[in-house]
Parts: structure tokens; sequence; C-alpha cells
């Protein structure tokens, strides 16, 4: 199914992104021929391979990758707002927002 | 008109699992600190930071999935979910989609409908499929009021921000608001049974979502649902339930049509408020999470929780029932949390009269603990020290009426049964010589009235138990005061 402008605009309005009309002619155009080449992996016969989510996988070792539950000292209020480019006591500011 | 038609309703609930640190980070999940005070690169959402799985989140949802009869697969996977919102720094949270961590489950619970004063009509066995508890992590919080600048700015404290949460998704099961309301206690009672999560509404670790439609009776398709958020508390959610099913009929009734939208419940007004409508609804693009393995559960991990599961509270109060002879209000009362079903069968061990253990925890105790404010694990007085005072009642030392008082001042002092009774002028006399002494004063003092009393009178027997009595100064044993009385009267 070839990728329209339309997904195009949707994909960027969902990621936020302000696009041009010239950017979302081009970007259709390229995200459809990116598509293509993956269109190409249907060609494979894969009915005997199992699905795969991850390309690091546990392969069994089910304590893999896992820590004890214990607090540990955190960056503390200053050093986490530091970077912020508006903070108030010890908040994140941010434009104004209602609801979710 | 409310009669054509039939609710169908869906809940979706939130649950803190109870951990020292959050799901993927170090951080603590203590709450009420500091604003961003616990926070890392991992739950800020820096770049570059990998999460790294909390092993007791999964002891806790193992307990919890097994409760509700889930069953747990053995390899899950994290997914991400796409949005965009300020406290949520990632851009997207971690949670589970097309292989959560367990699938269809079940309960089987007690629910009633409610009469206009919210008596329970009658009570009665109904099974609620759970479609899937999965994992995830909860976002920030954002404050929107109370600040300098909130006019124009919103205020967010990233300490929430990965908090391990567990999402528990129910079947459209639900045909009543009631219904809703008694799964949702019911399931917040059992979570804190199997310790797993601390169910404290205030604190938003236990929050509901309910879905919401109506349709004919017999139709067989669901009509359109909406979805209603902000119930915190079980009355706003009972309460926004039946806003929402008398709002939609009265709409389908006008020939409207209801539009699949998000409405909020507003307490003040007493209504839902339309929150967003469908054309804004998210896409949330879910894909594996790519920075955390898929999820590995085997069976001896599930077993070993299993091991320490303790006793359900429905299985509880049904043995309740039948163990100790109680009533189906007592003992769903009594099992109502795990303290004081433990507290309960404390009493009953120490003093071996479950009747008395209940009376006195349900009709005394608890009122005295709702008025100090205390739950039964800081009880001043323990299981050990009622079931004292309910032997003393049963051996006649003092008397029903007696312990009433007893039990109270034991409250308040926090002393034993037996320095009350002391301290309060004495046990209650029992001993028949001691009564027949007092009986032979009133019966010699009152020559006319026994006089009458054999001629015919019977009525003036109260009076000689009432003389002996007040002559004992209220300690005598009524029982043995009849007993000796007419023995003498009556020879
Ligand atoms: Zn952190």
């Amino acid at each position: 199914m070839p990728i329209t402008k339309d997904d195009v605009l949707k994909i960027a309005e969902l990621a936020r992104l302000e696009l041009t009309p010239e950017e979302s002619e081009s970007f259709t155009v390229q995200l459809d021929a990116i598509l293509g080449y993956i269109d190409k992996l249907d060609e494979l016969d894969t009915r005997e391979v199992a699905p795969m989510s991850h390309s690091t996988t546990a392969s069994g070792d089910t304590e893999y990758s896992r820590r004890d539950d214990v607090a540990r000292p955190s960056l503390g209020q200053q050093s986490a707002v530091a970077n912020a480019p508006d903070s108030e006591a010890g908040y994140f500011k941010v434009p104004k927002v209602i609801g979710n | 008109m409310r009669e054509k038609y039939e609710p169908v309703i869906g809940l979706e609930i939130h649950a803190q699992l109870k951990t020292e640190s959050k799901i993927f980070c170090g951080c603590s999940t203590r709450f009420g600190d500091t604003p961003n005070g616990n926070t890392c690169p991992v739950c800020l959402g820096l770049p570059g930071a990998l999460p790294v799985l909390n092993r007791e989140v999964l002891r806790k949802a193992t307990r919890a999935a097994l409760a509700l009869h889930l069953h747990i697969n053995h390899e899950s996977i994290f997914s991400r979910k796409n949005y965009f919102y300020p406290d949520l720094p990632k851009g997207y949270q971690i949670s589970q989609y097309d292989r959560p961590f367990s699938e269809h489950g079940w309960v089987e619970i007690p629910t009633s409908e409610r009469n206009a004063t919210g008596q329970a009509i009658e009570w009665r066995m109904k099974r609620f499929g759970i479609t899937r508890l999965h994992l995830e992590e909860d976002a920030g919080k954002s404050l929107h009021e109370g600040m300098a600048e909130s006019a124009t700015k919103s205020y967010v404290d990233l300490n929430r921000s990965g908090t391990p949460l567990a999402e528990i998704v129910s079947e459209p099961d639900f045909r009543s608001s009631w219904e809703a309301y008694d799964y949702v206690q019911f399931l917040r009672r059992t979570l804190l049974y199997v310790e797993v999560c601390d169910g404290n509404l205030e604190e938003g670790n236990f929050r509901c979502d309910a879905n919401v439609s109506v349709r004919l009776k017999g139709a067989e398709k669901f009509g359109t649902r909406t979805e209603l958020k902000n119930l915190n508390s079980f009355r706003f959610l009972q309460k926004a339930i039946e806003y929402e099913i008398d709002r939609q009929i009265e709409v389908l009734e006008a020939g409207g049509r209801i539009t699949q939208e998000t409405r909020l419940w507003n307490e003040r007004e007493a209504k839902t408020v339309l929150m967003r409508s469908k054309e804004d609804a998210h896409d949330y693009r879910y894909f594996p999470e790519p920075d955390l393995p898929p999820l590995l559960i085997s069976e001896a991990f599930i077993q070993a929780q299993r091991e320490v599961m303790p006793e359900l509270p429905e299985a509880r109060r049904r043995r309740f029932v039948a163990e100790y002879g109680l009533s189906f209000d007592d003992a769903a009362q009594l099992t109502d949390s795990k303290g004081l079903a433990d507290y309960f069968e404390a009493v009953v061990k120490a003093s071996g009269n479950a009747k008395a253990a209940a009376n006195w925890m349900l009709n005394e105790l608890v009122r005295e603990l709702n008025h100090s404010g205390k739950s039964i694990n800081d009880s001043p007085v323990t299981a050990e020290a009622l079931a004292a005072m309910i032997e003393m009642i049963d051996n006649q030392t003092i008397s029903g009426k007696m312990g009433k008082d007893v039990l109270i001042e034991m409250y308040q002092s926090g002393k034993a049964a037996k320095e009350v009774v002391e301290a309060l002028g004495g046990a209650q006399i029992s001993d028949v010589e001691q009564i027949r002494a007092m009986v032979e004063q009133v019966v010699a003092g009152n020559a006319k009235q026994v006089e009458a009393y054999r001629g015919g009178k019977t009525t003036l027997f109260g009076f000689f138990v009432g003389q002996t009595l007040k002559a004992s100064g209220g300690k005598a044993n009524p029982q043995i005061v009849n007993q000796v009385l007419k023995e003498m009267l009556d020879s």
C-alpha cells in the first residue's frame, strides 16, 4: 500500500512536526521508497520462523537485566531542574495545559 | 423508560505496586517528597538513560494476577505508548500491549443493588471477567492551580514518573453502577490482602476509569461507549456511572446519537462533562520497547509467589460463615481487611467464643477505632486482651452490660480487663452464698410484699430482683439473683 500525503501529514502532526508543502511532497516519496524496501521482506517464506520482537533476547535467562528493589540516591531537585528552560519552586514550568 | 435499556460497563484500574524504588530506576517512590527530588536520568527521560526492571514489581504483579485468577504469560513484552504531554518526559510511556503480563482472569463476588438510603437489597454472587493485568510506568504530575503563574503556566513534578503500575482491565460485564462499585471495592480489598498495593485513593495509588454504554434490552450489539475519568472515590464512580447511564438514555430517547468521547466527573455539579471527543482521540502507535528484553517469568517464580499467598477475602468470608456461624454481613465486615480478619481469628482462638468476638468487635471496638481514626492494627486493645474480657463475661465474673464500660476503659487506658474491672469497683458477684445473704435481707425487710407475692401477686417478683440488685450495688449476677429468689419465695 503506497504512502499518501495524508499519511505523511498525520504522522507529522502526531510527531508535532511542521512541514512545508514541499517537504510533505518529498517525504511522501521518500517514505514510500523506504517502505518499499521492507515490502521486499514479504517475498521471503517466514512460515517456519518464530516472530521476534527484540534483537536482544534473554534466551531463557529469566533474571536477565533486572535489579533489586533498593532505593538509591536521586539527582535531587536542584540538579533535576537545572537544565530546564523554565522552572519555579523546584517544578518544571511549561505552557499551560489543561486536561490530559 | 430506564427499564427498556441495559447498561454495559467495563472498568480499568490503575494500581500502584508497593515498592521502595521505581519500576525502571532506583529513585524512591515515597509520596509527598520535595517536587522533582526523586528523579534521575531514567525517570526524567534524559538521552541515553536505560531502564532496568525492578524484580519486586514482578513478585507483586504475580501475586495480584494469581488473586484474580489470571493466566501469567511466561513471556510478555514491554511496548512504547507514544503521546505528548508535559508530565511524560520521554514522549512515550513504557507499557504492555499485545503480549501483556497476564490475561483471562475472573472474580466471583457478592454484589447487590442498593435502596434509596444506600442499604444493600439482596446479595448474590456474580462472576466478572478480567481481560488482563499488565505492567506499566506511571507519568508525573501536573499542577494547574495554586502557583505564582498558574494563569499561564502548568507546573510539573516528575517524582511519580516511573512509579510501577498494574493496569487491570475488566470485561464489559457490569450491568449496573452498584455492580461496578462492589467490584472496585473488592479489587482494592484483594490487592490490600495480597499486600501489593496501598489502595489509597487520595494519594492516587488506586485509580479507576469506567467505560459506559447502554443498549436496548435483548440487543446483542453494544452501544457507543463513553469513557469516564476523574473518579477519585468509590461513591463518585458509582454516581458518575449512574448519571452517565441516565444521560445516554435521555439522548437516545430524544432521537440523538451517543458520540464516543471521554468525560470527567464533576462532583460539585454532580454531572459528567465532556473532556475530549473521538476526533482528537490518541493514536498511540505502540511498538516493542527496544531497551528492555522480553519479560520471562518461570513457573518456579510463580510457584514461589503462590506459596506466600494469604487466604483471599472471598474465601475467608465464606469460611467465617461456615466455620464460625457468622451472618453474611458480619462475615463481610470482618473480612473487609486482612488486619480485621486476623484480629477476629486471634480473639476466637484465645476466647473460644466466635459469636461474642464478632459482636464485641463490630458493635464496640470498630466504633471506638473509627472514633479515634485508628486502624485495627493500632488498636490499643489487643486481640488477647479482648479475648480475656470475653472470658470474664463467659464465666460470669462481669455482666455483659458491664463489659461495655470495661472495654471502653481498656481502649482508653490500654489496661487489661482484670485491672479495669478491679478499678471499676470489683467484679460481678456470682457467689450463691453471698447473694443468698442479700436476698434474705430483702425478704426480711419487705414482709408485706412477700405476703402479697405468696398470695398470688407474682408480678412483685421484679421488685425483689430490683431490691437485691440495689443492695449489691448493681454487682450481683442477675441470673443467680433470680434463681435464689425463686427458691426462697416459692418454697
Ligand atoms: Zn529515576
